[in-house]
């Protein structure tokens, strides 16, 4: 019994952390969709999200009495979540216009050449956001403020789940329904899809394409954001570095799933998330931030097209 | 002999030669610009050997700091076990030529065990393109870097110590000469075409019969033995490693020199490894004159904002890099383009 | 009939035997035989997305046929990988032109006296006698082969300097230093003019008999096809409707339908 309580915590722990991974993956994978090119500059928006939440709740801190409360109560809920929501609202708004800009200013200008110029300007722009970050904020890591009191939910007998991963587990299900709503019912997701099988094609049916790109970069930067913010309300310290190793874990979640695809990407996450979690359950801590590079080795051997992927083929 | 490789002797003769009449007095005398000349050398090896790969052969390798890693650590446990015996033998760590074999025989090792670190990363890679080979290579780096973390006997996140400082001009400036005579020698023959062939179009230069899968893997296996050599360079310099010190910046730092030289031109390359190695310092210099406003100064003391700066408007300005393919260079030299 | 049928086979150097060729649900080609004699210039024929491109890179290496075998003078070639395929005598040429854009008129064909080279990495690093000699005679053939095509004076050029014309002639050089059996010729008049279409004809005759070699044609260009062909092989929706002397295809029924659908 005790050995079945201990995998279901971490499951617990695998599904809030890959819901983390899930979340910036799908940026990637949206943006290869469009671009077919690696927004190597993703992890630090989902950086950029935590340090937006960080400087935005001292402005609202009065307001919604943010670190006052120890716990949940009936008539607190409502109140602090709506506070929490806002923060993490406003730090979406903020990367998708960072999202945005970058797009305008960094690849657009090289939509028409080699792919590797863009992927080595977006390397140029992820090191930018992150040494900017550090010289205007300080490279020492920062307490995130409490927008959510946290702590172990009582009554789940020896099954041990804080009110975060709950939080990050919920918000990230909203999320992608929300997401999954955007992409197949609406005109803007229609075009993106559209953009993603034939971007000739597309912009000969009057799509203009480039709105569906900075779209495309405005979603999936608002996701990063959003889960730069739940995570940093689980383990309350940010960093200007932070969004290295999850977002190239993120990276292999998109591959995993099948770069491209929107549901893969967010089983990849999940997958990565449960597996790294289990590595160190099972007694290899030191090993945690190598699982992903191996998986994602396997994976391109021999299965480069991940598991929901489909296959591309040069013509020659 | 052919003439390119009594350049070689006669280039390889002068370093020794400035090595030993110089070497003591830059060292004693100018002990700042003696440590900068040292990471010159181990700059121009790492930058013209990732440039067989990213340039040359344009494929795009992330990971060159972890063959200077594997180069590094094998170098520093190969002295560390083996030097005491070898010294036992020869009489003695004060002789000489005991110490400059025992550099020799190092560097060997840390180049091999890197080639094989380049032959285990380059095989696996090669079904992929672009994107998808920086990303691996970036995990392989990061892969070796965690192994070393792990690895007790390498000394984990303690660091190792190197025994004996056994880099000097000569080996440092000896390997720079081999590193650019082995990148060019090669581009420069009939052979070596098939790395340019493999970069322009790899579906008309199968259509040649050339292999395109062996060049891959031997230009990933050269670079890395070149960078496993810098990484000895380096072992035998620093006296002390950290897998810290191989992590993705530096490989970053590699990518840029290669990519402000001009990705596929040696001497674009060089001149991109001194200048980057320089410029870094001389701005540190330049940000505690009254000339610079205080705020400006953090901003001038990293590195990182400029390459990034630089990286992004190289590519929107001048994505061939400050010398592109080099003719425009061997031009201003005045020679003709015929190899 | 049958006998000179077999006779022609037994002598054939290129050799497709039922190649079927699937991707996913789609079958591009069905069932495709075909045989080329040694000297032999043989067309292939057909509209639009008829799977004309897909036989030439079955036979190239580039896809692997679902079913059936590709012989050259008796031997398999099914599984090979591209450059295994040229090294056993099969050069071609690219619908749109494919020549190394970094490197000079002189180094894409030199590049492809790599096939047959007999020095490696090590004897470029000690540059010994052997490899310096092989080298200049290298560079003799390139040289000689420009010439034979009127490129020599542009030997220093970028190759994509060239103007058209001339880089699909390059493309053919490039291909014949290779020292092909089987040369493939993939659209080769495309986008020419009616002068350089008539230069060109000559060319590849001029290229088949200079070098001793079999041409494989895919071409849109009627005139060209007719003109020059021995044998013409027809393929429509990947099926061959059609195989025979010009003559013979030009009245053909079946292909003039497919060509000009069912009036």
């Amino acid at each position: 019994m005790d050995k079945l309580i201990e995998v279901l915590q971490q499951l617990v722990n695998g599904v809030s952390l890959g819901s983390i991974y899930a979340l910036i993956a799908l940026g990637y994978t949206m943006v290869y969709g469009v671009l077919r090119f690696i927004n190597f500059a993703h992890g630090d928006i989902y950086m950029l999200g935590a340090y937006s939440g960080f400087l935005l709740a001292p402005l609202f801190a009065h307001t919604f009495k943010f670190g006052e409360f120890d716990t949940f109560t009936p008539e607190n809920t409502l109140f602090i979540l709506s506070g929490a929501g806002l923060i993490m609202v406003l730090s979406m708004m903020i990367c998708a216009t960072i999202g945005v800009l970058i797009e305008r200013i960094a690849y657009r200008p090289l939509r028409e050449r080699p792919r590797l110029n863009v992927l080595i300007t977006a390397i140029g722009v992820s090191l930018f956001l992150q040494n900017m970050t550090q010289y205007r904020l300080g490279a020492d890591p920062k307490a995130f403020p409490q927008l959510i009191p946290v702590y172990v939910i009582e009554g789940l007998g020896n099954l041990t789940i804080l009110t975060s991963q709950l939080a990050i587990i919920v918000a990230t299900i909203i999320l992608l329904i929300i997401l999954r709503f955007v992409v197949m019912k609406t005109k803007i997701g229609l075009a993106m899809r559209a953009l993603s099988f034939n971007p000739t094609a597309c912009s000969i049916m009057g799509v203009n394409n480039d709105v569906v790109i900075s779209f495309t970069f405005a979603l999936g930067s608002a996701l990063a954001a959003a889960a730069g913010i739940l995570v940093s309300m689980d383990s309350p310290s940010i960093n200007p570095l932070m969004g290295n190793l999850p977002g190239i874990k993120a990276f292999v979640a998109a591959v995993l799933g099948g770069i491209g695809n929107i549901s893969g990407a967010a089983l990849g996450g999940l997958i990565i998330g449960i597996l790294e979690t289990f590595v160190v359950a099972i007694g290899f801590p030191q090993w945690r931030d190598g699982i992903a590079f191996a998986v994602l080795i396997v994976i391109l051997l021999f299965k480069p097209t991940g598991i929901l992927g489909r296959v591309e083929r040069e013509k020659v | 002999m052919s003439r390119s490789l009594l350049n070689l002797v006669f280039a390889l003769v002068l370093c020794a030669s400035i090595s030993f009449f110089g070497e003591n007095f830059i060292a004693s005398n100018f002990a700042y610009y003696y440590d900068i000349l040292i990471s010159i050398g181990v700059n121009i090896i790492l930058a013209t050997s990732l440039n067989l790969v990213n340039g040359y052969t344009g494929q795009f390798s992330l990971g060159h700091a972890g063959f200077m890693a594997v180069g590094a650590y094998a170098s520093a446990s190969w002295s560390n076990h083996l030097d005491p015996i070898i010294f036992g033998i020869v009489n003695g760590s004060g002789n000489p030529v005991a110490t400059n074999a025992a550099m020799f025989v190092s560097m060997l090792f840390a180049g091999a065990m890197a080639a094989i670190a380049g032959f285990a990363v380059g095989v696996p890679s090669l079904r992929l393109k672009g994107d998808y080979l920086a990303i691996v290579t970036l995990g392989f780096g990061e892969i070796i870097r965690v192994a070393i973390l792990n690895l007790d006997f390498l000394g984990a996140s303690r660091g190792l110590s190197v025994p004996g400082t056994y880099t000097n001009l000569f080996w440092t400036y000896g390997s720079v000469v081999l590193c650019i005579y082995v990148v060019l020698s090669l581009v420069h023959s009939t052979y070596g075409r098939g790395f340019l062939t493999v970069r322009d179009d790899e579906v008309a230069a199968e259509a040649m019969g050339i292999n395109t899968t062996k060049y891959k893997v031997a230009a990933f296996v050269v670079a890395a033995f070149f960078a496993g050599v810098a990484g000895a360079l380096y072992a035998h310099f620093k006296a002390f490693l950290t897998p810290e010190g191989f992590n993705f910046f530096r490989s970053v730092d590699v990518v840029v020199i290669v990519i402000l030289g001009g990705m596929g031109s040696t001497i674009g390359v060089v001149f991109a490894a001194v200048l980057l190695t320089i410029l870094p310092e001389a701005l540190r210099g330049l940000a505690h004159t009254e000339f610079v406003p205080a705020a400006y100064q953090v901003l001038l003391e990293n590195r990182l904002i400029l390459y990034s700066l630089l990286l992004i408007i190289l590519m929107l300005t001048r994505p061939q890099g400050l010398f592109g393919d080099g003719t425009a260079f061997k031009k201003w030299l005045g020679r003709s383009r015929a190899d | 009939m049958a006998g000179t049928l077999t006779g022609r086979l037994m002598e054939s150097l290129l050799k497709l035997n039922n190649c079927t060729i699937r991707f996913g649900g789609l079958t591009a080609v069905s069932c495709f035989s075909m045989a080329i004699a040694k000297g032999e210039l043989v067309g292939l024929i057909g509209p639009n997305g008829a799977g004309k491109t897909t036989v030439f890179n079955m036979v190239t290496g580039v896809y692997r046929p679902t079913e059936g075998e590709v012989l050259l003078a008796g031997e398999r070639l099914n599984g090979l990988k591209p450059y295994a395929i040229t090294g056993k005598g099969i050069a071609r040429t690219f619908q749109n032109i494919r020549l190394f854009g970094s490197l000079t008129v002189f180094d894409n064909v030199r590049a492809a006296f790599n096939l047959h080279l007999k020095h490696g990495p090590i004897h470029a690093l000690t540059r010994g006698k052997a490899f310096l000699n092989e080298e200049g005679a290298i560079e003799k053939r390139t040289l000689e082969l420009l010439k034979i095509f009127n490129l020599e004076r542009f030997r220093k050029a970028m190759c994509k300097s060239l103007p058209y014309g001339d880089q699909r002639r390059l493309e053919i050089v490039r291909a014949l230093a290779t020292e092909p059996k089987l040369l493939l010729l993939d659209e080769p008049a495309a986008g020419m003019t009616p002068t350089e279409k008539s230069n060109l004809m000559k060319l590849i005759e001029f290229v088949r008999e200079t070098f001793d070699i079999s041409v494989l044609l895919v071409e849109h260009d009627m005139r060209v096809v007719m003109g020059i062909c021995h044998r013409i092989y027809v393929l429509d929706y990947g099926v061959q409707i059609a195989e025979g002397p010009p003559s013979e295809i030009r009245s053909d029924p079946r292909v003039i339908e497919a060509y000009l659908g069912e009036a």
